[in-house]
């Protein structure tokens, strides 16, 4: 056990008993409570029961949240004020109109400033894509030179880059009113949307775990995935023209799928990461192992991010496949049809239960499961992507 | 039990239901026997079939899996769970100084103060760390024993206990209650495609029967007391204990055509309230709950629409046409040359939403309109499916009638496009096919050619012999035909000069023929739309050698009638199901975010005042429970040396 002891020197972050409360925090709390309490008493009648219950849920988890993960509320501030100018400008060519067409949209997107080139969802999306590929080259370029700042400014494009994602998303959905009542819908509905969303958790969840762990060295790996996504997604738009919003077809019209996708996507985001880690420890076993003056956190630090990170997911996931079933009973009659889409999440998520098992009650640890963690993400993105390219069912999340 | 319990075969098992199950996604499930035959040949085939492939989730192997799968589980827990939940409430006050030493990270103080203001110390720390403690006296002095996160076992057992559950749930609400009516003879499957009313009683489940997912297409305003289910390569009926009636049945379409949702309204007619229909609306996601029944929107469909068609005879006398009233899924036959034929007339679609390449590249949603699917059917019985769009279609900047064949279901579909004229009528375009069958045209137009161009040659009957030949072989065969024919006669060197000498001698015929056409139609200043037309035409009569129908069918009317795609179920495991999702969630959740730990503090008098030992362990090896135990270990000599104590010994490990 005496190896362990370089692993415990390493800063782990502090435990919850030693944190202070800041007056910012109660500010937070004020702020976020009010907001999500006072949209509740403005809009209460226009709403149903699940729409009430999901903003609650949502301004609950997201004050909670910012409580616990700082950081987060930076975030919340930046993503409120850029949606905020978006929503600001539309106001004042559109006024309170809630729709206008596309045509419309597409004109004053084209000659105001701000939405040309900062804050439409489609300049926020290119914005945030060229952040995290930006980001992927700063961290390699910090773990390359060692340099403290170098490393600094990777961290704050990626925050930068999740920023303008989650403004993407926003003002897409405003966007989706703006061009006809019928198509408003929160954008979690295709493929388009779920990249970024996907991208955006990715980040967050690597967020967490720099902070968590100090460490800014794993994140060239973990962004060489959230590349990946973003060049697909360049791919889709430009070539697919995936970008433009369409409307939902009926059977995405519920409630069930604003809370099941982002709950799927929250796994996938956790799986992704803990893949990247798997390269980053395989790597550094390759290279001999843990050294003097590594750059890379010790093995047994990496090792136990791949658990955290998978267990994470495996809980995440659990939820959204539940959800599905849910919402599949109701959509399609159903809670279970062997759909391809619903077999392969179940592939995942058995994949996952023999991961944890092995490692927790045989104890592996290391290269084999850094490796089968690595094969994970694979198994992962043939559900999300390789399903809809590649086998047909019921789900309606559309083809490329 | 112990192997069934073992994490070898759990793991097993997990790996196994993985890869089975990507077998039933790649290969696609339950599709009709036919296509699989065709895909893979006989042999393959029977051997998928026997291995139960083309239903993976109902075969038996791979029910015994899940089954196993069951079985270890619950193996697992009971061998677990008593274990466990005795190490929950335990406090473990008898630990043993020598074992307590045993454990790594243990460590021990000399503090010169009494075992009661020592054990006071260990006490607070412990319990300022969140620890619930229990204490006992040993000899001369204390042993406080705490722990934490118990409830992490529960987790254990909450998770795979709910496993258990939910397997079961889905057993109840899974295809066993037919296997096992298969099993004893009661139940035999429909193969034939035949009406509700000739199924026999055999082929038929009782409305008794406790769980069953099946469909039914209701036409508007008729309803239905029974179900299909889908069995293998056919289908057995299941009775309701009501009748469901669709009064109407909606889409509602988004601005771009898309639809927006389905709607019916659906009237319940039981016999056992007879005097309160239920009147409700379903749409998707918006299911009606009846006594138990579920009854989703799943789908929608033809319920008949009527049908006013014009057919143009391509064969034989070709131009002429006829009118006919049709519905869909009737069967028309006729004879034209000599052949008789079966139309079937299969499906309509009002809308046909398509993506189409618009200005700059882009791809837009567009609305082809009204279709109908059909089926031509031999005397041999080869049929061939077409698709036919009634309007026509602007495609790259004109109007075209569309027409989609396939040989083979599942194929992809080849599309024929004949040009519509100006007033974007199909008239034209027949007309002038008409005149290429008739050789009196096609000689005089010959002949004017030549004397035209060249009077030498006009005057030997072999050359507009020739020529009109050709222009009988593109008409029948298209540019395929004449390229054949010259294989035979011209050497390979000069088959390339030879054959675009032909095309463009062949060209010239249609198109004086055309302009003749035109003229006859008061048209004398072709415009470029007109000249469209005809290399539009050329390529579709190239097009129709391949089309392989005696008529083009034309769509001039309908009356749409819909009918509604209903799925009924009744499913008494989805409450189980959804318990056990809850307790899984519950359980994974407790596993994976509490975490177990255990601390000793044992006092003990001596000369100097008390000797303290300290230890903590967790069953979860993680770096955080090693922090963790450190943290502690500083907290409690920090406290400790407040009272002056100082350290005795430490295992760092
Ligand atoms: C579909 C079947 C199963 C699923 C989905 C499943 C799921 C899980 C999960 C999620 C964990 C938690 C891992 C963690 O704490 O990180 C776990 C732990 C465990 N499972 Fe399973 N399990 C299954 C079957 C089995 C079987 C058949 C056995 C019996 C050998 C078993 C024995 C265990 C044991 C001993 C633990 C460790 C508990 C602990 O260390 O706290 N599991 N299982």
């Amino acid at each position: 056990m005496s190896a362990n002891l370089d692993v415990m020197r390493q800063p782990l972050g502090q435990s919850p008993a030693a944190r202070h409360v800041r007056s910012l925090d109660i500010l937070w709390l004020v702020a976020v409570l009010g907001a999500g309490f006072g949209v509740l008493a403005a809009f209460n009648q226009h709403m149903d029961g699940y729409e009430v219950g999901i903003l609650i849920g949502a301004t609950l988890s997201l004050a909670t949240f910012g409580w616990f993960w700082r950081s987060m509320q930076g975030l919340t501030l930046a993503v409120a004020v850029m949606s905020g100018i978006a929503l600001w400008r539309y106001g004042v060519y559109f006024g309170d109109q809630l729709s206008v067409g596309l045509e419309a949209l597409n004109a004053v997107q084209g000659k105001d400033f701000f939405l040309k080139f900062l804050v439409s969802s489609q300049s926020a999306i290119m914005w945030m894509s060229a952040l995290y590929v930006g980001a992927t080259f700063t961290y390699f370029l910090a773990l390359i030179t060692r340099a403290e700042y170098i490393g600094r400014i990777a961290s704050a494009l990626v925050w930068a880059a999740t920023a303008f994602g989650l403004t993407g998303l926003m003002t897409r959905w405003r966007e989706s009113y703006l061009i006809h009542v019928d198509y408003g819908h929160i954008p979690v509905s295709n493929l388009y949307e779920v990249f970024i969303l996907f991208a955006v958790i990715t980040a967050l969840i690597y967020l967490f775990y720099e902070g968590r762990f100090r460490t800014r060295n794993l994140g060239g790996f973990v962004m060489l995935v959230i590349s990946a996504a973003v060049g697909f997604l360049l791919w889709y738009t430009f070539d697919r023209g995936a970008n433009h919003i369409q409307p939902l077809v009926p059977a995405l019209n519920s409630y069930w799928m604003k809370i099941h996708v982002p709950a799927n996507f929250v796994g996938y985001g956790a799986f992704a990461l803990a893949a990247m880690v798997g390269v980053a420890y395989l790597i550094k076993f390759k290279l001999g192992g843990d050294g003097e003056n590594d750059r890379l956190p010790k093995l047994a630090v990496l090792d136990d991010l791949m658990y955290k990170a998978i267990a994470l997911g495996f809980g995440f996931f659990t939820v959204a496949t539940i959800l599905g079933a849910m919402w599949a009973a109701e959509a399609w009659g159903g809670y279970w049809s062997w759909d391809p889409k619903e077999t392969w999440a179940l592939i995942v998520w058995l994949n996952y239960a023999a991961w944890l098992h092995l490692r927790l009650t045989k104890g592996w640890r290391g290269a084999p499961m850094a490796w089968w963690a690595v094969v994970g993400l694979f198994v992962t993105t043939f559900a999300f992507l390789g399903v809809n390219m590649f086998l047909s069912g019921l789900h309606s999340y559309g083809t490329l | 039990m112990a192997f069934l319990g073992s994490m070898n075969l759990a793991i097993i098992l997990l790996v196994a239901v993985a890869l089975a199950s990507v077998i039933g996604t790649v290969l696609q499930q339950n599709q009709p026997y036919g296509d699989y035959l065709m895909k893979f040949g006989p042999f393959w085939f029977e051997v998928f079939r026997t291995l139960g492939l083309y239903d993976v989730y109902s075969a038996p192997w791979f029910l015994a899996i899940l089954g196993f799968l069951v079985i270890s589980t619950s193996a697992c827990v009971i061998r677990n769970a008593p274990g466990m939940l005795r190490e929950m409430r335990d406090y473990r006050l008898h630990a043993q100084e020598k074992s307590l030493r045993s454990i790594p990270g243990h460590a021990e103080w000399q503090v010169p103060v009494s075992v009661e203001a020592a054990a006071i110390e260990g006490r607070r720390t412990l319990l300022e760390s969140g620890f619930n403690v229990r204490e006992t006296r040993v000899a001369e002095g204390y042993l406080i024993a705490g722990r934490k996160g118990a409830l992490q076992r529960l987790g254990y057992i909450f998770t795979h206990v709910a496993i258990v559950i939910i397997l079961v749930g889905g057993v109840l609400d899974s295809r066993i209650w037919l296997a096992l009516r298969e099993l004893k003879g009661d139940l035999v499957v429909e193969t034939r495609p035949v009406p509700v009313s000739q199924v026999p009683p055999e082929s038929r489940v009782p409305a008794s029967n406790p769980s069953f997912r099946g469909n039914v297409n209701i036409p508007e305003g008729q309803q239905s007391s029974v179900l299909f289910l889908n069995v293998r390569d056919g289908y057995v009926v299941q009775e309701l204990p009501f009748a469901i009636e669709v009064k109407d049945f909606r889409i509602e379409h988004y601005i771009n055509g898309q639809p927006k949702s389905y709607e019916s309204d659906l009237v319940i007619h039981d016999p056992a309230s007879p005097n309160k229909p239920v009147a409700q609306t379903i749409s998707v996601n918006h299911p009606l709950i009846y006594k138990g029944y579920a009854i989703y929107q799943a789908s929608f469909g033809d319920g008949g629409s009527k049908l006013a068609l014009r057919a143009w005879q391509l064969l034989g006398q070709s131009g002429a046409v006829q009118d006919i009233q049709g519905a869909i899924f009737q069967d028309i036959p006729f004879s034209l040359g000599g052949q008789r034929y079966t139309l079937e007339l299969n499906d309509f679609r009002l809308f046909n939403i398509n993506p189409v390449e618009g200005e700059g590249g882009k791809v837009e949603q567009k609305n082809f309109g009204p279709s109908m699917v059909f089926r031509i059917r031999d005397a041999a019985g080869q049929a061939r499916e077409y698709e036919n769009y009634m309007n026509p279609v602007v495609m790259d900047g004109r109007p075209v009638f569309i027409s989609g064949m396939r040989e083979q279901v599942g194929a992809p579909m080849r599309y024929l496009y004949l040009p519509a004229d100006r007033d974007n009528r199909l008239d034209t375009f027949m007309a002038y096919y008409a005149r290429l069958h008739d050789p009196e045209r096609v000689a005089r137009a010959v002949q004017a050619m030549l004397e035209e161009i060249n009077p030498e040659a006009a005057k030997l009957p072999a050359a507009s012999e020739s020529i009109r030949a050709m222009v009988g072989r593109f008409v029948e065969g298209g540019y395929d035909a004449i390229g054949t024919d010259l294989e035979k006669r011209v050497p390979a060197e000069q088959l390339q000069q030879a054959f675009e000498t032909s095309v463009r001698v062949l060209q010239t015929v249609l198109g004086r023929m055309y302009v003749e056409l035109l003229a006859e139609r008061g048209i004398e200043a072709p415009t470029e739309q007109d000249e469209r037309f005809l290399a539009d035409a050329v390529t579709a009569i190239n097009a129709l050698a391949l089309y392989g129908s005696p008529i083009y069918l034309q769509m001039t009317g309908f009356e749409h009638i819909q009918a509604s795609g209903l799925q009924v179920t009744k499913s008494p495991g989805k409450a189980v199901v959804y318990f056990g999702s809850v307790l899984l969630t519950l359980g994974v959740f407790m596993l994976f975010y509490l975490h177990p730990r255990r601390a000793w503090v044992l006092v003990r008098e001596n000369e100097s005042g008390a000797r303290v030992l300290f230890a903590t362990t967790s069953h979860r090896k993680t770096i955080d429970m090693q922090q963790a135990a450190a943290q502690l270990r500083e907290r409690l000599e920090l406290r400790l040396s407040g009272a002056g104590g100082h350290p005795l010994a430490a295992d760092h490990a």
